[in-house]
């Protein structure tokens, strides 16, 4: 019998806000430890909770970027459970009122798109974190209060490769929208998996396995593969799988038994009494709506169709929401968007890769390079001017033509004074003159260099060897 | 130096103090030294830390010296166990919490500290809340002044008794199902319970979120409407607050009741209710009726269910408020824990006591998946209907007048065998909190052996200055028959 997979995601996304969910500490990651709290998110006899105004703004950001539908009602529960990172030992969280209802991301595998349904995005707070030492634990409570949104998809993805694709398209939109940082090694997202096998044909779904503890989209694709074929291999041995939270053992690269259903937690939601409803005015929710940027894959094929490039390079350029906006306002500025795409794909992202910055670490502004693809267009400059200048504009910024001027940059198409080089240059290399002439193509690509060289890179290419050509009778 | 301190109310304490015919540091010392008295035979304070209160009581001194006043520079109070005071114990009578010092200020203190209150001690009370007696306290049992074979009520005992037994000029209680008006009655002084979101319940240890409510209680309703004014008003820090004018509720103390309208709900005086209490209330109703009062009969249908809905609805909030006492980040950690499960079960097994151990159980069971419909949200139905009762009585009246308890003040043991018979104590007083509403109970002509009985002014949500109104007209006849 051959099995179908179908995996569902619950992911969890940190917020990025200034201060936590529900009081004034400050979030960040490397603190030392139990230094960004308070009563409140310590959960002290007395504190209470406040809501954070931003964190309701980020998460329906995210939601209308999916397409959810935004509630105008929506509340805050408790989930009560004992667990030593979790200061009141029980979680606000959002129970049956979330702030968004439904949605889609559309994906890709193998070049095939997919539309994967969103169940909904709620709002909680994160809870601490343990060290397990030799003899003792320890809690630290800076991340505990960190606003945390849980994004739960449909059960539509069938193989390993769409989580993954899944979870690297809503990382994209994450980011587009500035809502989170996504690192995950500093635990910006985080993902429970839920897969089960069917044989194919059955409509109902087989019984689930809940993956914990995966840290990496990598890691998920892994968890995966050895859980599809860990289940599969069951059914077809006539076996059962049981309903059960398994944990991914990353160093083994296997998935064992945490709890089965049987010992599955009874969390008592109720209605969180310190807290008001969450009710959304329309015309809030349409202000942040227009707000909103273009979704990244409608820029991608944007781009392609509006600047004429081609489809990988508008999905390389759309990537990254700074360097499509940095992209979008250089080709705005300049009448070769092609030669302004070709610079950020290969000179810009390389040096940020260096780097190892971001777009506005860098001085460079979309004018400059707009302006600097316009000098070599009109052949102010060359190309070998044209990378000088950009390195200077990286480190430094400033304005093309004043660098080109300043520093000399400019092309030489003085015929008069490229005939001198030339002329010195036959001179002085007559084996390649004659290697030329006697049909050694190849030799004239060598006394262009020299001629290059001698004016420090700045004679005019096509025309030395034009020159060249017509003094060694070619 | 020759006043008498232990019956000094707010206003004449205010006036003293003022007039500089005493300072601050006088009048906590005599507080301090009546409470080395008194209280070894009532125990209505925990703690007592004349150390802090003197330095608070001299910087009132030095500020007044300086020009300066405030309603409150240098009135020392006594303050409910389960207030945070920064550098203070805060053991809401919980084993739990012996030796916990709290690191913050609740809203409430911060407003009386900024007014220039001194905090002379803590107040016990019954384990985080939980009774109506004051003997679920983990360390003490509070005596009735009035009678010290019997209980001052609970769960506010302490900060009654302390009054009563001039311990106190004014205390601070908490009122979730009637702790602050039960043991006002109990022990013959003034408790209000304000609306529902009138003061700030941060810094409040919370018993039951959507009940809890901070109220003064007092030796006048003068007192308790100065303590109400500089508490009032929304906070930032917490959300259920709301954002209504603060009055100045002793501009509203006429001593007349001319065209005012008050309800007697008859579900408040049933068969087998206590036949002195019955009494004392009708003669209230009178008295009410010649300072002009017009008094019309009202129902309130629902009552019968009320104290069903409180302790499926207190106790589910309970059991997660509680949830957080575990041993992890402070509080007393049982000895020699060998993981976490063994941690929070052997703490908790020895930190709380039966009563607070009991309504965890309560409320889990009734918050459990399975049960959750049939109790706390049928509970959640009932309670709109009580609060809908009220909204319509005060359709027709400006405020109810009922008994604030059934009976006068039990004897120390009656009722600690029967928890059901407890709870009833709590009938007349746990729908105000339900319902949101705001109450006072002011007290009525005492029983033949000088036991203390409340009458219960209830009004409208925000409309203390109509309770505190009624309650000192009636105040003021009564004392001057």
């Amino acid at each position: 019998m051959t099995y179908e997979t179908t995996i569902g995601l619950e992911v969890h996304v940190q917020l990025k806000t200034q201060s936590k969910m529900f009081c004034a500490c400050p979030t960040g990651y490397g603190a030392p430890p139990n230094t960004l709290v308070c009563p409140v998110c310590l959960g002290y006899p007395g504190a209470m909770p406040v809501m954070n105004a931003e964190a309701i703004r980020l998460t329906v950001m995210t939601g209308l970027m999916i397409g959810s539908h935004i509630s105008d009602y929506s509340k805050f529960d408790r989930k009560s459970y004992f667990y030593p990172d979790m200061p009141k030992n029980y979680q606000i969280s959002q129970y049956d009122k979330p702030l968004c209802e439904g949605g889609s991301l559309v994906i890709e595998v193998d070049g095939e798109e997919k539309t994967i349904g969103i169940t909904r995005i709620h709002l909680e707070e994160d809870v601490g974190k343990s060290t397990h030492l030799a003899r003792s634990s320890g809690v630290d409570f800076n991340r505990a209060g960190h606003p945390l949104m849980e994004i739960v998809s449909e059960p539509d993805m069938t193989s390993p490769a769409e989580a993954y694709a899944f979870l690297q398209a809503l990382k994209q939109i994450l980011l587009y929208i500035g809502v989170s940082d996504c690192n995950l090694e500093e635990g910006n997202m985080r993902c429970d998996v839920n897969v089960s096998m069917r044989p194919v044909g059955q409509a109902a779904f087989g019984t689930k396995a809940e993956l914990k503890n995966l840290n990496t989209f990598k890691g998920v694709q892994a968890a995966l593969h050895y859980e599809v074929e860990r289940q599969t291999e069951l059914l077809s041995k006539g076996g059962r799988v049981v309903q059960e939270t398994r944990r991914w053992d990353t160093d083994q690269g296997i998935t064992t038994s945490m709890r089965t259903k049987e010992d599955a937690h009874d969390y008592r939601y109720f209605p969180e009494p310190d807290l008001m409803p969450v009710v959304l005015a329309r015309d809030e929710v349409e202000a942040i709506r227009a707000a909103l940027p273009e979704m990244p894959r409608d820029r991608r094929h944007r781009f392609a169709e509006q600047y004429g490039l081609p489809v990988y390079d508008a999905g390389v350029l759309s990537a990254d929401r700074a360097v499509a906006d940095f992209f979008e306002a250089a080709a705005g500025a300049s009448s070769n968007p092609k030669a302004v795409s070709n610079w950020i794909m290969t000179d810009v992202l390389r040096v940020l890769a260096e780097r190892n910055a971001t777009l506005d670490a860098l001085p460079l502004t979309p004018g400059a390079l707009a302006a600097l693809v316009g000098l070599v267009d009109a052949g102010t400059i060359n190309m070998t001017g044209a990378k000088t200048c950009f390195e200077v504009l990286v480190d430094s910024g400033g304005d093309p033509a004043r660098i080109v001027e300043s520093r000399g940059l400019a092309q030489v198409s003085d015929s008069g004074v490229i005939e001198s080089l030339v002329d010195k240059a036959i001179e002085a290399n007559a084996q390649s003159v004659a290697d030329y002439r006697n049909g050694k193509k190849a030799a004239l690509q060598f006394l262009v260099g020299q001629v290059m060289r001698e004016s420090r890179g700045k004679a005019n290419p096509p025309m030395v060897a034009q020159l060249l050509m017509d003094k060694l009778g070619g | 130096m020759d006043f008498d301190f232990d019956r000094l109310t707010l206003v004449e304490a205010r006036r003293l103090l003022e007039s500089g015919a005493c300072t601050s540091v006088q009048l906590t010392a005599a507080l301090a030294a009546r409470i080395r008295e008194r209280d070894p035979d009532i125990r209505a304070y925990l703690t007592v830390d004349e150390a802090m209160a003197m330095r608070q009581a001299e910087a009132a001194d030095a500020a007044r010296a300086a020009g300066q006043n405030g309603p409150l520079l240098g009135i020392p109070l006594g303050i409910k166990d389960l207030l945070n005071v920064e550098g203070q114990p805060c053991t809401c009578s919980a084993r739990l919490l012996e030796g916990y010092t709290s690191p913050y200020d609740a809203t409430a203190i911060a407003r009386l500290r900024a007014a220039g209150a001194v905090f002379l001690g803590r107040t016990n009370m019954d384990e985080f809340a939980m009774g109506s007696s004051t003997e679920n306290s983990a360390f003490q049992v509070t005596r009735n002044p009035a009678d010290t074979s019997r209980v001052p009520g609970g769960s506010s005992g302490g900060s009654a008794a302390a009054i009563a037994a001039g311990e106190a000029i004014a205390t601070l209680g908490t009122d979730t199902g009637g702790s602050i008006r039960q043991p006002a009655a109990f022990c013959g002084c003034v408790g209000l319970k304000p609306t529902y979101g009138r003061i700030s319940r941060y810094g409040v240890t919370a018993f039951a979120s959507s009940l809890d409510q901070i109220g003064p209680m007092t030796k006048t309703v003068e007192d308790a409407a100065i303590l109400l004014g500089v508490m009032s008003g929304i906070d930032p820090m917490d959300s259920t607050t709301l954002d209504m004018p603060v009055p100045d509720y002793t501009a509203a103390l006429k001593d007349d009741l001319k065209g005012v309208r008050l309800g007697l709900p008859k579900e408040y005086f049933i068969d087998g209710m206590d036949a002195e209490v019955r009494e004392s209330i009708m003669a209230a109703v009178e008295t009410c009726r010649a300072l002009g009062a017009e008094i019309v009969e009202v129902s309130l249908p629902h009552t019968q269910y009320a104290i069903a809905v409180y302790y499926i609805i207190a106790t589910a909030e309970a059991s997660a408020n509680l949830a957080r006492f575990d041993g992890v980040r402070y509080g007393r950690r049982a000895d020699g824990v060998t993981d976490p499960i063994d941690m929070y079960g052997r703490t908790r097994a020895q930190g709380f006591g039966p009563e607070v151990k009991r309504r965890i159980i309560l409320g889990t069971y009734v918050l459990s998946s399975g049960y959750y419909d049939a109790y706390y949200l049928k509970a959640q139905k009932v309670r709109t209907l009580i609060r809908r009762d009220f909204e319509e009585a005060f359709t027709s009246c400006d405020a109810l007048l009922a008994p604030a308890t059934p009976t006068p003040a039990f004897r120390v043991g009656e009722n600690t065998d029967d928890p059901l018979k407890m709870y009833l104590s709590d009938v007349f007083t746990a729908t105000t909190n339900l319902a949101g509403i705001c109450a006072l109970s002011v007290p009525a002509q005492p029983t033949a052996e000088g036991l203390p009985i409340g009458l219960q002014v209830l009004g409208p949500a925000f409309g203390e200055e109509r309770v505190l109104h009624i309650g000192h007209a009636f105040e003021k006849k009564l004392g001057a028959s």
